[in-house]
């Protein structure tokens, strides 16, 4: 079973568990088929449109040489797709041909329908009713990309109750489904999974870096919600000793700043939760970071002192995402906002953040705001 | 021999009366719910309950009062059922020890496997989808009886008993002579009545929370009806 120190596992229902064995055997062997790799890299550059791209940033930080990781300009908007093509290859090879997802702000949503649409498969995307308020264009971008929106009325309406009837939902159907986790958390091996197909973020960054300047960057800072974007953003980088590895937390949903262990969804990671092991409710002005939990191996590299997990706010976030839009002409998700915010003030020369998605879904929210 | 009727209440203040009147019904062994914010493997009846339980403020230790508070009323086997997340905040062995002290006879971890936290004495579920290694492993490790879950799903009424059940039941047979007990779905003495031709046991859940709901005597109500046919 995977572990991530005292991190990880599988709290799932015994129902479960013989589908999480064959997703783990499928996986090892795909990891050493080369058909498999070949499959996937010829989606990522003829679909999706790797490699992204660097940018440095010299009017937005002007004091520093910050670069861009652009995520923003993949297919869809943002990091998710690296993650929904991986799976939806490895959904395929197992012969599973309905998808079940969650979704908070929809951007995950809309990259398995994506996908779903681009391989035939049936797509069911579980979204609480107030992210689907909030987050009308993504709920209509979905329906139009053939997935059918189930909306989640319990509890706060939101990532956490999509997640749980996701999961509800794959252990009535798992003979037939597939579950299309969005990030790095759940149960063993998804966690592993979903770092491994995002990992191609960090790898390419790294090699563009050592293009670019002949050296690594100080530091790499990526937001932190469940954890996609930083896990595959900082893992190439871990061997990296002086490469400071920093991931921001939304300051009202810190699951690694303010957390305690506990469980949820199928993993022991930190979490926002009370002392009795009850889940509590996050706060972020962005749909993507609002969520409780956090991915199993980011709590192991806060406690190995690997990662440094800081905070940014509302106001940081949109002060950023305002100066970036300013400064350079691009405007960035409001998640991607918590990486600026602290990749302007971090104690190094040379960064690398991760620009995970584009800020089009955001501008409701921002100009409301 | 009758078989057994295991009746499932959300643990609240109410709960020791509830569960004196349905072990006067017939009720042969009690599970009592200890409510969590995120119960994955619960339909929609006990997840409402559960999210009313956690509003009246039925923490853990407020839960352990209830068990003891219920165990000075009976003296049939009273068993929590609650998630991880509970036990890894309130320590695992130590809720374990405290349960016991408050009168459980043994527990049950829904989102727990047989092979994880093996120290943890507990009843253990087999499912339609448990391989034969995991269905031996649980059968061999588990706490007395084992729970069959009839179906691929969640808690909560269905219109027909599953038909997963029965050959569940029989590779489960082949591995022990341990008493089965099934739930999951098992909502009317219908159901009842067809499960007990396959095991020794039946679970009711969902539809005693929902006449709990109702009150006492509905409650007694339900639960003699479903004795009456095992």
């Amino acid at each position: 079973m995977t572990q991530f120190g005292e991190y990880g596992g599988r709290y799932v229902p015994e129902t479960l568990i013989p589908a999480l064995d064959e997703l783990s055997a499928a996986w090892r062997q795909l990891q050493d088929d080369p058909s498999f790799r070949d499959e996937l890299d010829a989606l990522l550059a003829s679909y999706a449109g790797r490699p992204t791209p660097l940018t440095l940033a010299a009017r937005f930080a002007p004091e520093k040489r910050v670069y861009l990781k652009r995520e923003d300009l993949l297919h869809t908007g943002a990091h998710k797709l690296n993650n929904a093509l991986g799976q939806a290859v490895v959904a395929q090879r197992l012969g599973k041909w309905r998808i079940v997802a969650e979704t908070g702000a929809g951007q995950h949503g809309v990259a398995t329908a994506t996908v779903c649409a681009r391989f035939g498969l049936e797509c069911v995307v579980y979204m609480g009713s107030e992210d689907m308020r909030r987050q009308a264009p993504n709920v209509a971008r979905m329906q139009l990309l053939g997935a059918e929106v189930v909306p989640v009325e319990f509890g706060t309406r939101t990532l956490k109750e999509a997640t749980s009837e996701a999961i509800r939902d794959w252990i009535a159907n798992v003979e037939t489904t597939y579950y299309l986790i969005g990030s790095c958390v759940g149960p063993a091996p998804y966690p592993e999974l979903v770092r491994e197909l995002q990992r191609v973020i960090g790898r390419e960054a790294r090699a563009q870096m050592l293009d670019a300047e002949g050296r690594l960057p100080e530091a790499v800072v990526a937001c932190v919600g469940g954890g996609s974007n930083a896990i595959g953003a900082f893992y190439d980088f871990i061997p990296d000793d002086a490469v400071r590895l920093v991931g921001v937390e939304a300051a009202g949903a810190a699951s690694l700043g303010a957390g305690r262990a506990g469980v949820l969804h199928g993993a022991r990671s930190s979490l926002l939760a009370d002392e009795d092991g009850q889940i509590l409710d996050a706060h972020s002005i962005s749909a993507g970071l609002d969520y409780p939990g956090v991915g199993p191996e980011h709590a192991y590299l806060r406690d190995t002192g690997r990662a440094q997990y800081v905070t940014a706010t509302d106001e940081d976030a949109l002060a950023a995402f305002h100066r970036l839009c300013e400064t350079e002409g691009i405007v960035p998700a409001l998640e991607s906002s918590h990486a600026l915010a602290r990749a302007l003030d971090v104690d190094a020369e040379l960064v690398l953040v991760c620009l995970s998605g584009r800020g089009d879904k955001d501008l409701a929210e921002v100009l409301g705001t | 021999m009758s078989k057994t009727l295991v009746v499932y209440l959300m643990a609240m203040p109410d709960t020791p009366a509830l569960v004196e009147a349905a072990v006067e019904a017939g009720a042969d062994m009690i599970e009592l719910g200890f409510p969590f914010s995120d119960p994955l493997a619960d339909g929609p009846v006990i997840r409402r309950a559960g999210e009313r339980a956690l509003a009246a403020g039925m923490r853990t230790r407020r839960c352990l009062e209830v068990l003891a508070a219920t165990r000075e009323r009976v003296d049939v086997p009273l068993i929590p059922m609650t998630y991880a997340s509970i036990f890894d905040a309130y320590g695992w062995e130590r809720l374990a020890a405290d349960a016991r002290a408050a009168g459980a006879t043994s527990l049950i971890v829904p989102d727990l496997p047989a092979d994880a936290h093996p120290e943890l004495t507990r009843i253990h579920l087999a499912a339609p989808t448990s391989s034969d290694e995991r269905l031996k492993l649980a059968a061999d490790t588990t706490d007395g009886w084992l729970y069959l879950v009839t179906v691929t799903g969640t808690t909560g009424a269905r219109a027909e008993l599953s038909p997963t059940l029965a050959p569940l039941a029989a590779r489960a047979r082949a591995f022990t002579d341990r008493p089965l007990y099934a739930g999951f779905g098992i909502s009317t003495p219908d159901h009842a009545r067809a499960a007990a031709e396959l095991v020794d046991g039946v679970v009711v859940g969902s539809a005693a929370v929902a006449a709990a709901e109702q009150g006492t005597k509905q409650l007694a109500t339900l639960v003699a009806s479903l004795k009456s046919v095992l």
